[in-house]
């Protein structure tokens, strides 16, 4: 690859706090139900493929973009690649996808979606990120999964 | 309809994988199942249960997306996404690979065998479509590489009594190619789906096509013959959407099957859902309406990704899913 970054200064945005810990999440008589901040907080960290910055100091992932519906065992994410030509966008996407797959429970419908408007190929991406027979495939690809795994490896 | 479709009994079929796919044997006493977990495995009744017969786990370095029985029954073929076709013959209880097709540059995707058993296709997503001949030698031929798709190609099938091949893709549309003079071209590009065309079937005598999408719809296509047709002279017959069934699926139609016994139609579907669906008795052919005849909402636990009628029993079909189950349902239609 290029070591020219499509981005070089991109905005950093802040982190934001832990999730508030109420007195209903203790309680644990209670159905813990999969929500918006769950979602959010399994994504917010995922390194960003160009930058050693979180695709949330990034701008990338926003709690009001993520929708998840328990009951409905659904969850919908959408993320804003920073430029509108960013070849990671594909990557990316497939990054949080795979985040979410590995971390729900197994009967989660998980969709991903650009932001509408924020990107050249918007549709074209889309429409790869919902089609699980190429997602099955590329991680199959032993490179392109070490890739995903890196971007979704902790920080050191 | 809530009463129409009974299950019979829950198979795990690929365990902590996913089973991408289902294929009965001619006669129906034996079922074929491939996954992401390489392996192929063979499955047939003893005692009122089904039981694996067979494990097909030499062939493949990756994922099997489809597998296909030979008209003869004595082979089965196998596409997988590492770009390779195994064909495998039967001996007696095993199978053993006769031959490896290669060609494709990248994930084999579906493959299907002509009626004649001398003629098979396979798809991939390098965006053709091949077409192989088979001799009496068992050596196999690629005799046209069709490129007529701009995106990958997700199915093939063979029309039930005519060398007319049928392919859909992830560019939206359905291709129909057949013979000329010692190549294959292609005769028709059916288009009306807004997403990927993931599988299609024919119905029993052929005139009539069945195509399922991501758009969530299904769509039924019919051959409109030259003699039909106002402007004459057209050699390949044109084939017209005549109805689509849509608002019915909430996600993704991964599959369509039509039984050639009873004409019923039943889709698998990524909401988790089989439907089926029967002709509307005393429907106009040229525009046949379809009603819903039974629902199972929750037929698996996740998406389900193939559906198929037995070829003998007309009320016995299979689905199988990404929780790596296969299930048996028995369908009753409507008086």
């Amino acid at each position: 690859g290029s070591s020219q970054l499509e981005n070089a200064n991109p905005l950093i945005y802040q982190r934001s706090g832990d999730r508030q810990v109420t007195a209903q999440d203790e309680d644990e008589e209670l159905h813990d139900r999969i929500d918006d901040r769950e979602i959010f907080d399994l994504i917010r960290s995922i390194n960003d493929p160009e930058h050693p910055l979180s695709l949330e100091e990034l701008n990338v992932v926003e709690e009001i973009r993520v929708k998840a519906n328990d009951e409905e065992s659904f969850v919908s994410v959408e993320f804003t690649p920073t430029i509108p030509h960013c070849s990671m966008a594909t990557l990316i996407g497939l990054s949080i996808k795979v985040k979410l797959l590995r971390s729900l429970p197994e009967r989660f419908k998980v969709d991903v979606h650009i932001t509408p408007g924020t990107h050249a190929s918007e549709h074209a991406v889309n429409k790869q990120l919902a089609d699980k027979e190429r997602v099955a495939a590329a991680l199959e690809n032993s490179h392109l999964l070490e890739v995903v795994n890196q971007c979704l490896s902790a920080r050191s | 309809m809530k009463d129409a479709l009974t299950l019979l009994t829950r198979v795990t079929a690929h365990p902590n994988s996913r089973c991408w796919f289902l294929a009965w044997d001619p006669s129906g006493t034996l079922l074929a199942s491939c996954g992401g977990d390489k392996i192929i495995r063979i499955w047939g009744k003893e005692d009122g249960s089904w039981v694996c017969k067979s494990v097909l786990s030499e062939g493949h370095q990756r994922t099997v997306r489809k597998v296909a029985w030979s008209p003869c029954g004595n082979y089965l073929a196998s596409a997988s996404f590492d770009a390779t076709t195994c064909i495998w013959m039967k001996k007696k209880e095993d199978f053993e690979v006769v031959t490896t097709l290669e060609g494709h540059e990248n994930e084999v995707k579906s493959v299907a065998w002509a009626p004649s058993g001398n003629l098979l296709a396979t798809c991939s997503r390098d965006k053709s479509v091949w077409v192989w001949e088979v001799d009496e030698e068992e050596e196999y031929e690629c005799v046209s590489v069709l490129n007529s798709h701009t995106q990958d190609v997700k199915h093939v099938a063979w029309h039930p009594h005519q060398e007319l091949l049928a392919s859909a893709s992830y560019d939206d549309s359905v291709k129909l190619y057949r013979e000329e003079e010692d190549d294959w071209v292609c005769c028709a590009t059916l288009e009306g789906h807004t997403s990927t065309v993931w599988s299609l079937a024919f119905d029993q005598n052929g005139e009539q096509l069945a195509t399922c999408s991501d758009d969530k719809t299904v769509r039924i296509w019919r051959q409109i013959k030259t003699g039909e047709e106002q402007d004459g002279g057209k050699r390949d017959p044109s084939w017209k959407c005549v109805c689509t069934l849509t608002g019915y699926h909430t996600r993704t139609v991964y599959d369509v099957s039509w039984s050639h016994l009873t004409g019923s139609l039943a889709t698998a579907c990524g909401d988790n859902a089989i439907r089926i669906f029967e002709e509307d008795p005393g429907s106009d052919p040229t525009q046949p309406t379809f009603s819903l005849t039974a629902h199972m909402p929750r037929a698996h636990s996740q998406d389900v990704n193939c559906i198929a009628w037995h070829p003998k029993e007309p009320s016995l079909l299979a689905s199988c899913s990404d929780d790596g189950e296969m299930a048996f349902w028995q369908y009753q239609r409507p008086e």
